[in-house]
């Protein structure tokens, strides 16, 4: 056991954890507040991984960003503070697809790459991975900015409501 | 060390995301797990990236985060828009286009 094994079962066991209280728990807020910590775990993960900007953007993206909006729009919709029971639907077939998909593709995954070893490979840090996107993914960054700016708009024409 | 080990936790993540999409009511809890999925496949990128030896992987995970801030933007003035008429952020309720 290496201190890279140790680090990823613990990270492991709060992501899947907390995943699963966000998919269980009955408080919405509370929902929400474990996102934030299987996101974080995840980050984490990823810093093991050695995969230092995309840790980085991920706490700035998501735990900074997204979880700030989910939370303002519970807050808008006027989502219940307390336990709200009435929160799931029918459980058995969701659990049924969710098992069969899980499980296939736990199977296809080990299948395909068995267990393997791999080599730590060098850090991928703002540097490393600036030069290879501005290098050999201009088109696809370039693409990117106009969905922002298309989801932008699309963002003001939906939300306005009615024209008055 | 092992990437299998990190394959296994994003398939496990997916699935959990994927039932709490199945099972839960409230449009943004099912965006929460929405941004859950997304996340086991940036974590599956990742790794896969680390056993080639190669950045794309993590250059593809960063794209995939900046489409999910752009969908959680959509998905956020949808609900808020379907609130505002309905009175309701429970997807159950939205079933217009049922049948």
């Amino acid at each position: 056991m290496t201190v890279t094994d140790i680090l990823l079962l613990a990270l492991g066991a709060v992501a899947a954890g907390s995943a699963l209280r966000v998919v269980t728990t009955t408080h919405i807020v509370r929902a929400g507040l474990w996102l934030v910590v299987a996101l974080g775990a995840m980050a984490a993960c990823y810093l093991v991984l050695t995969a230092e900007l995309v840790a980085w953007v991920q706490v700035l993206i998501y735990v900074g960003a997204v979880v700030v909006l989910l939370l303002f729009a519970t807050m808008l919709t006027r989502a219940p503070i307390g336990p709200s029971p009435e929160l799931d639907r029918a459980r058995f077939p969701a659990a049924l697809i969710g098992l069969g998909s899980g499980g296939g593709l736990a199977a296809l995954f080990i299948f395909g790459y068995r267990w393997g070893k791999a080599e730590l490979a060098a850090p991928g840090t703002a540097g490393v991975l600036g030069k290879e996107i501005f290098s050999g993914w201009v088109l696809p960054f370039e693409v990117l900015s106009i969905l922002l700016l298309a989801a932008l708009v699309g963002a003001i024409v939906v939300s306005r409501g009615e024209r008055s | 060390m092992d990437p299998s080990y990190y394959i296994v936790l994003s398939a496990a993540l997916f699935t959990i995301g994927a039932v709490g999409v199945l099972i839960r009511r409230n449009a943004i809890v099912v965006f929460m797990c929405i941004e859950l999925m997304l996340n086991a496949a940036n974590l599956a990128l990742i790794t896969f990236s680390r056993m080639n030896g190669s950045l794309d992987g993590q250059i593809m995970a960063f794209f995939v985060m900046v489409v999910a801030a752009a969908e959680v933007v959509i998905g956020l003035a949808i609900i808020m828009s379907i609130f505002r008429t309905r009175r309701s952020a429970s997807v159950d309720d939205a079933n217009l286009l049922k049948y």
